[in-house]
Formats: C-alpha cells, structure tokens, sequence
C-alpha cells in the first residue's frame, strides 16, 4: 500500500513552495480588478481594416482618453479600457475614432460599470465566500457528527479547501501581474464552484476513512487514515481526470468569455485533487496524533506505529 | 433479475424517449418551440438604471414610483420594437434599480436615450418687459417662462406633456419632407393650450423637453386639440413620439451597468462551447469505457439519459441559457461521472474480494451512496450561494452558471444512482458481461 500518510511533511512542504510566493504577490501586487470591481468601460472594438496600435493610442489621447488602456486582440481588434463613459460620450468617441482612423469601427462588446454598482460587487463577493465556506463547515461538522471530534473533520476540510482558495487566487495575482488577467463576476463565481467541488473530493475521501475508523482498520489512525486515502486514489484521479477532461476542452475551445471561470475551475479542481489526497486526511492524523510527520526514514516510522 | 427492476427500466426509458422528443426542434411542447438564450448568446444590451428616489414628489410612495418607471419603460421598450425584452426592478441596500434587456439592438446608445431619459415636455412664453421687448438673460437669450393658464376647474395650470393623449406620432411634412412630431391634447390641454396660444398670437412659443429647447414655432393662430413638434431629425423624432406617449418618468435614472454583446460575437461562443462539450464529453466517454469497461459503458448509456434529462429541463422550465451556463452544464457532465466512478471502483473491490456480480452490483451501490449525497450537498451549498450573489448584482451570468450546476448535479444523482443501476440490475440479469474482466478486475 502507498503510504501517503507517512510522507505528509513532504506533501505540505510542497503545497508551502507554492503558496508562499502565491501569498507574497497577492500581498504586493493583490488581484488586478476588472470592470465589475474597478468601475469603468471596457469594450472590444473591431475595425473593418488594420490599424496601428500607436495611431488608435494617439487618436485616444486626441479624444481626451489619455488614460485609456489599450490592447490589441486579434490583427483588427482592440480591448480597451476606459473610466465610465455616458452612451452619449460612447457615440462620440465611436463616431471620432472612425474619421481619425478612417475605418468602420464595431463594438462588438461593452461592458460599463459605475463606481455605486462596483463597490457593492466587492462587499457581497466577500459576504458569499464566507457564507459559502460556514455553510460547509457545519455541513460537514453534521455529517460526520458520528465521529469522535466532528468538529475536527470540519476544520481540516476547510484549512483544505482555504489552501485550494489560495492557491486559485494567488494564480491569478500572478498572472495579473504577468499577463495582464482581471478578475470579475465569473472568476468570483469559479472561485465559488471550486468551493463545493473541492470539498465534494475532501468528503469522498473522508468518507472512505469513516467507514474505516467504523470498520475498526487498525487501532492507529494514521494507518486507517493511510488506507481510507490509498482507497479513495483510483476514485479520486479518475473523477478528477474525467472533470479536467471536459475543463481543459472548454479553456481551449470554448472562447474568451468563459475563460477566467473556466481557468479558476481547473486550478482549483486540479489543487483540490492534491489536496484531497494529500492534505486533508494528512491534517486529521496531524491533529490526532499530535505529529507533523518526518522527512525521511518513513518507512521505519510505519512499522512502528503499525 | 431483481423484482421492480423491469418497471424502472420501462419508466427510464419512456422519459428518456419523451426528452428526446421535447429536445427535437420543432416539438412546440407546452409552446416551447426552441432553447432560450441569453443576451450573451444572442447578442443584445444587458442595462441597468439607478432610480433616483430622492427627486420623487413627495406625495408619492417609493412603490409607486418605482411601479410607474417600470411601467414606463415597458411601455418605450416595447414601442420600440424589441422582441422579448425584459424590465425588472430590484431593490437593495444600495438603491433603487431597473434592469432592462435589449435582445438584438443595435443602436444601443440610442436606445439608451429611449429608455432612460425623463422626456419631461413643456411650453414656455417669452417675459415681456414694460417696454413690450423680450427680456434677455445675462448671454443675451430671451428668458422663457413656462406657459400658464386656467384650467377647467379655474386653477392655474402649467402646459406640460401629461395633457397629451398617448397618440404622438412622427410624420413628414408634404412640402419640405421634413420629420415632425404630431401630437393631440386631451381635454384639459385643449383648454389650456387655447388660452396659450390666444395671448401668445405672432409671438414664440417654445417647446422644452427636459429643460432643453426644441424648438420655438411663432403662432399663427389659436389652436385648441393639436399641434406639431418641428427642428427634430427623423430618429429622434422617433424617440420623441415613443417616449410622448409613454408618459414622462417622475424621476431621473442613470446607467450604473451595461454590458453590449455583438450578435456575431454571441454566435461564434455557442458554436465554441458546444464544441468544447461534445470533445469534452467524447472524452469522458473515451476514458470511462477503456478503464471500466463494461461499467463504463453502462455509465455512458447512463450519462446519455442525463444530457437528454437536462435539455429537456433547460427547454422545458425553460433555463435562459448562456456561455457560463453552458459551461456551468459541461462540467456538471464531467462531475457527473464521478457516482459511476465511485460505484464501478466499489464494483471491483467487491469482485476482487470473491463475491458473485450480482452481489457486488448490490454492495457497489449500497456503500457508495453516502459519499454521492454528501459530496454532491456541498455543491448545492455553494450553487445556492451563487444564485444569491448573481441576483444581488443582477449578473445573468452568475444566475447562469448557477442554475445549469445546481439542475446538472441534481440529476446526476439520479442519473448516476437510479438510473445507472437499473441499466446495471438489467444487464447482469440478462447475463451480459459475466467475467469480471469485463469490468476491469485484473486476473491475478
């Protein structure tokens, strides 16, 4: 049987190499608000010939859009980013930019939001991960109440799903900094669903481990725990594979608007699955028995205890 | 074969046949002849307006006031001539809200005008000096004044657009081909628009919507029931017809939220999603079938009666389909897998551990259903928490993506359970697949 217990320090070592700088740049650099969060217009502009991405800057500035943020999407394509424009002001800037550039200009997408709705978006985004996440808390400290400490079960189950949280937003302050990534309504909303499918994998494997402790495995929990883990593997990777296979096909395939939801919905099952496996149950032992786990000579460590 | 068995099977069977039926196109059931699809998909304006309470007469309540914006929206939108468009209002901590969706416009900006401008119409006199000249202001304009004059019952009345009949109409005049609005008073705005037009003879008389001048014909005669608005271009002589006979907003509204969508845009990411769902499904497909074999295959049978299941259900109810919806639809099809998984991994223990098929089907799904419920619980935890945060900030897309997981994961569960396992319970009584090879045991 792998031991998967026995290697735990090994397992949280690797999710602390990945979170720790995932935390340093949300604390430098924090999330890049979109428009939901920041306020502003953002709008996809198509023009019916090429043109220079300096020329459309310049006839910007020219416009009194000077802190226009541009960025060419696609050979004819332009996303921008404005403070809230007026329908009034959208149609003179769309009229001005077509005689400066001399091309049909079509906005194929607009998105304007103003500061009353954006701030209000922050505080209930924040209002749903908590309810979300006390939700399952006590969800979870219900199902296993026939456990000793159900109260524990609960607890390693939301450190688990914090660290899959984490590990979702620290990609995207990354990839903010990186490659420019917003975040908005629907990565709020990936990060939510990464919320019950994360802890959806946590419960299969706990539960696996329930019905050991109840099946009385071995008098040690780290081996009861070991084995409920080794037996949920082949269920966990075949279902995780099964659903990243579907993602994967929707990040490549299924077009731009969906991206930031289906991004953060592959991170977090992907970490969710690592986490499933190699956390949560490895948190219990570690709360049980009162032992981080060592780095080497692990084997020796199990016939002991066994 | 297990008793109750072949009267599930029979029941699964005519649903999913009935699914089919309702998913084919051109099956009107119930007059639901085709999916909905949201503005995202189809192309159109996502807007929403603040209502501002704090410039409401106060007699009247915020529920009124609210009532009677929305009221008159509907009734611009629709003079419009926007299929299927939708005004709700919502209220919140923050304020008073109208959302309004514009399916298929195209001149939003314009529409945007329509819908949200107060389009409080009045007429206004010169002041006349001592000297009989005009008074001008500090720019040198005339002042305008708005016209007063008796009603009926002997108050002093002030001419505005509400004695106007809702029968304002664009017409062209047959010298100059030039766009008007034409317009008639009721009987209160006939009398007061004599006693006007009477003291105001070869002098002009201004026309004022929302404090802006129009235009400042000179009369030529007394008039009582009606009247042309000119100086307007055609489009908005338009504009100006609708939102006459709409009736004036008793409040101001502002956009807060707009979201355009090109209707091309809208069809290449259907075209893309689905796509990205029939290679990911084949996959899953693919992956179930070559590692479990024959539970596998059955699982597959299973997932086919659950996408049937959910189109039905997104025709039927009918669910506003959208790009995250859809999204939220494909990956409740790979979630989906993860009962049959469960169940087909038990299914081997249990063989490998020496019990005859039938047993193990049995145990397979007995110890597997806890796992099922709990782990799909905490997906419903999380769906009804995104509903909620969707309707606060009035996001279709969040409502989307919400209602395809929560109706997707509700039906796995019994797709995954009663349905895979009635398909199983058949099989394994029918024979088929009998060497527990079949269902990826190694022999040992």
């Amino acid at each position: 049987m792998i031991d998967l217990v026995g290697k735990r320090l090994w397992f949280f070592l690797i999710s602390a190499i990945v979170i720790i700088p995932g935390i340093i740049s949300l604390a430098v650099f924090g999330l890049k608000p979109g428009v939901d969060f920041s306020s502003g217009t953002a709008m996809t502009l198509s023009f019916d010939k090429g043109v220079e991405l300096s020329q459309l800057r310049q006839e910007l500035t020219d416009l009194g859009y000077d802190r226009a943020v541009v960025q060419p999407a696609g050979e004819e394509e332009f996303f921008i980013r404005l403070p809230e424009i007026s329908a009034e002001e959208n149609t003179r800037l769309k009229e001005g930019l077509e005689t400066g550039l001399d091309a049909k200009l079509t906005i194929s997408s607009l998105y304007s939001v103003s500061p009353v709705v954006a701030a209000g978006t922050v505080r209930n985004t924040i209002i749903a991960i908590v309810v979300a996440s006390v939700g399952i808390l006590l969800y979870i400290s219900w199902a296993f109440r026939k456990m000793p400490n159900p109260i524990r079960w609960g607890t390693c189950a939301v450190i688990a799903l914090v660290h899959d949280l984490v590990v979702v937003i620290a990609v995207f302050s990354i990839l903010g900094w990186v490659a420019g990534v917003e975040v908005d309504a629907l990565f709020v909303t990936g990060v939510l669903a990464v919320v019950g499918v994360s802890v959806n994998n946590i419960v299969v494997v706990f539960d696996r481990i329930r019905e050991n402790v109840k099946r009385g495995v071995s008098r040690d929990f780290e081996v009861t725990a070991n084995c409920g883990i080794t037996e949920s593997l082949g269920r966990s990777l075949n279902t995780g594979l099964a659903t990243l296979f579907v993602i994967v096909a929707l990040y490549l395939l299924g077009g731009t608007t969906t991206h930031n939801l289906v991004l953060a919905l592959l991170i977090g099952i992907a970490t969710g699955i690592y986490s499933s496996l190699c956390i949560a149950g490895q948190l219990l032992v570690v709360w049980e028995k009162g032992n981080w786990g060592r780095i080497s000579s692990l084997r020796k460590q199990v016939e002991t205890s066994a | 074969m297990r008793k109750g068995n072949t009267p599930l099977l029979i029941f699964i069977l005519i649903l999913f046949a009935f699914c089919v039926w309702v998913i084919l196109p051109g099956s009107d059931i119930f007059g639901r002849d085709e999916f909905k699809l949201g503005l995202d998909l189809k192309g159109g304006s996502h807007l929403v307006y603040s209502i501002d309470l704090t410039k409401k007469d106060p007699a009247q309540t915020d529920a009124d006031v609210i009532e009677s914006v929305k009221l008159k929206i509907e009734r611009r939108v629709n003079a419009y001539g926007v299929t299927e468009p939708i005004v709700q209002t919502i209220r919140n901590e923050r304020g008073s809200f109208v959302l309004v969706q514009l399916p298929g416009v195209t001149d939003i900006d314009e529409a945007i005008k329509l819908i949200g401008q107060t389009a409080e119409l009045d007429f206004r006199e010169i002041t006349l000096g001592e000297d009989g000249e005009p008074v001008l202001d500090e720019e040198g304009n005339p002042q305008w004044v708005i016209a007063k004059a008796k009603g009926s019952d002997g108050q002093e009345r002030e001419l505005t657009g509400k004695y106007l009949k809702p029968n304002a109409q664009v017409v062209l005049t047959p010298q100059t081909n030039e766009p008007e609005v034409a317009f008639e008073w009721n009987t209160e705005g006939a009398i007061l628009f004599e006693q006007i037009t009477q003291r105001n003879l070869q002098k002009p008389l201004g026309i004022f919507l929302d404090d802006q001048l129009i235009s400042a014909p000179t009369v030529q005669a007394v008039i009582k029931e009606k009247g042309v608005i000119t100086g307007v271009k055609l489009d908005e002589a338009r504009t100006l017809a609708i939102q006459l006979n709409s009736g004036s907003l008793d409040v101001p509204l502002t956009v807060v939220e707009r979201r355009d969508i090109g209707a091309t845009l809208g069809e290449d990411s259907l075209r893309k999603s689905l796509m990205a769902g029939i290679i990911g499904s084949a996959m899953v497909i693919i992956f179930m079938i070559a590692y479990y074999r024959f539970s596998g295959f059955v699982a597959c049978l299973a997932l086919l009666v659950f996408v049937a299941l959910n189109l039905a259900i997104f025709k039927l109810l009918p669910v506003v389909l959208t790009l995250p919806g859809i999204a939220g639809f494909i990956v409740s099809i790979g979630m989906g897998v993860d009962g049959n998984v469960l169940v087909a991994e038990r299914l081997k223990e249990e063989l490998r551990r020496g019990r005859t098929l039938g047993a193990a089907v049995e145990e397979g799904f007995r110890q597997s259903w806890s796992a099922i419920l709990d782990a799909n619980v905490t997906v419903f935890i999380a769906c009804a928490v995104l509903y909620w945060l969707g309707n606060t900030f009035g996001n279709f897309l969040v409502i989307g993506f919400a209602t395809t997981l929560f109706i997707g994961t509700a039906l796995s569960m019994f797709t995954q359970v009663v349905v895979t396992r009635t398909f199983m319970r058949t099989f394994v009584g029918l024979g088929v697949a009998k060497s527990p090879g079949a269902y990826g045991v190694l022999k040992q």
